[in-house]
């Protein structure tokens, strides 16, 4: 905390320089405070494109996950092509191929705010499906016989049993991951999502202060990626609290 | 609620009496033994771990299966639950020939309970849930009577005040009477315990075998593998010797203590009984 505290009182302090000219984020003034009041409106983009993409990645990750985890060769194969292939395409360039690539190919036109979603969404699911399978396989195996044991079926060996345990142990993972996500997606800016990065490059063609403008989209992600690790360790701790 | 233990009595004790018979006319596999092996082998990769075993057990009888580690006590009755999946030869359990047939595994689960080395209680859910977890989604129980049931077989294990508990704020015995409570829930014919005193502080191993033992009396089909001699002594209707992979020895435990037949099971006892 300390750390962040000097940082911003550089900030400030070198803002009295000649270089910085404050006055266009300035709550003070009335433009100042209409520029700052654009800038935060991308958040809600911003944080209901991530949530979004993220909540479909989770489901997709795991679906992907389980063929990883079977006997049957076949699956295995099916996971591994997954999440080899969605992994080695570049954010960037996976949201342009959904956006353009995709209408041309299915003739399915997406909104911005789909075709990100869905870039996105896809993009993390194979990083999902490692963590799911990582935090699966580290169950012990005696608690699937235990689960067998008592005739439990498959589904609800996985439903009551297995990922209620693997959840718990792989938060933290899921937790970096929506993190990721929130920064990632300022990537969708460039097919014209008015989330936080766009509207702040918008602002920076109208207004020619691209440092202090930037700065304010910095201290934006920072304040909500704070908000969302102090969330996530909230979660955790409670988990924990729960089974003791 | 049917109370199948109990009402399994007076059932299994004449059916005990019948299975010594059974067991004397060996392979002949009549409708009084639950659970019929015949030459069952079972393979590690290239370690055999089952050799071409037969073993009948009569309804209500309790057998206690020991011998050194490593001889297949445990893959032996794991078999029999289909934890593990034999590779040669054939077992019957009650009425049902064990393939991989999804409805007939759903059936011999229904009837075999498992009592674990390590209890392999769930870890994320209380007592009560645990044990209410079979008997909700898997017999169709609805919550208020599997939680009847549930705390029915708390209180035979002894344990009903810990109901609202989770397992790691449990004892080791008390865990592992859990365990056997979760097992009970699913109301087995037939209950399979791997070693369920092997993970415990000596203190602790008594209050288990107790529970065990006060189980025997009532008629439920047990398979035991113990090396707890005294239990064994009290307890078991037939002793089964293992080692290598074979049956070495089967006989009534006062009959196989006083003049052990094989060698190796003579040589296993003096080791136990001494050390």
């Amino acid at each position: 905390m300390k750390r962040i505290y000097a940082i911003a009182a550089l900030l400030v302090l070198s803002g009295c320089s000649g270089n910085w000219g404050w006055y266009v984020v300035d709550p003070t003034t009335t433009g100042g405070m209409n520029n700052l009041k654009f800038l935060a409106s991308g958040a809600y983009y911003t944080i209901l494109l991530s949530v979004t993409a993220i909540l479909i990645s989770i489901v997709v990750g795991l679906l992907v996950a389980l063929p990883g985890l079977s006997e049957k060769r076949g699956w295995r194969i099916f996971n591994r092509t997954y999440v080899e292939l969605v992994r080695a395409v570049p954010i960037l360039v996976l949201i342009l191929w959904v956006y353009y690539g995709l209408p041309a190919l299915s003739g399915i036109t997406l909104n911005v705010f789909w075709a990100g979603v869905l870039a996105l969404a896809l993009s993390d699911s194979a990083f999902q499906a490692e963590i799911f399978r990582a935090g699966i396989q580290s169950i012990a195996r005696g608690q699937y016989e235990a689960a067998q044991s008592i005739s439990l079926n498959y589904r609800d060996t996985m439903r009551y049993v297995i990922l209620p345990q693997a959840i718990r142990r792989i938060l933290p993972a899921l937790g970096n991951q929506l993190v990721y996500m929130l920064k990632m997606s300022s990537l969708v800016s460039v097919i014209g999502m008015q989330e936080l990065t766009r509207k702040a490059n918008e602002l920076v063609v109208s207004e020619y202060r691209p440092l202090e403008i930037y700065t304010i989209l910095v201290l934006e992600y920072l304040v909500i990626i704070l908000v969302v690790s102090a969330g996530v360790r909230w979660l955790e701790r409670r988990m924990k609290a729960s089974d003791t | 609620m049917p109370d199948l233990l109990g009402n399994a009595n007076s059932e299994g004790l004449r059916n005990k009496a019948a299975g010594h018979h059974i067991y004397a006319g060996r392979g002949d596999k009549t409708a009084m033994s639950i659970i019929s092996m015949q030459n069952v082998s079972k393979f590690f990769g290239d370690f055999q771990a089952l050799k071409d075993v037969s073993l009948n057990v009569a309804q209500g009888e309790r057998v206690v299966v020991c011998g050194p580690s490593g001889s297949g006590k445990s893959t032996l009755i794991r078999c029999i639950n289909r934890l593990e999946v034999h590779d040669a030869g054939e077992i019957i359990v009650d009425g049902t020939v064990l393939t991989d047939k999804p409805e007939d595994l759903e059936k011999i689960r229904g009837t075999v309970g498992m009592v674990f080395q390590q209890f392999n209680l769930f870890p994320h859910l209380k007592v009560i849930d645990n044990l209410c977890l079979g008997p909700r989604r898997v017999l169709g129980l609805s919550e208020e009577d599997a939680r009847a049931r549930a705390m029915t077989y708390l209180e035979r294990v002894q344990i009903p005040d810990q109901a609202d508990k989770f397992p790691r704020q449990l004892s080791g015995g008390q865990q592992q009477r859990v365990a056997i409570a979760r097992s009970l829930c699913m109301e087995p014919r037939i209950l399979l315990f791997d070693e369920p005193t092997s993970a415990l502080d000596p203190e602790m191993i008594a209050e288990v075998l107790e529970v065990m033992t006060e189980l025997a009396s009532s008629g439920i089909t047990m398979i035991v593998v113990t090396h707890e001699m005294g239990f064994a002594r009290r307890v078991a209707d037939r002793m089964v010797f293992m080692d290598r992979g074979e049956i070495v020895e089967v006989g009534a435990p006062e009959d196989v203590f006083t003049a052990p037949k094989s060698k190796r099971f003579g040589a296993f006892i003096k080791q136990i009984l001494n050390h």
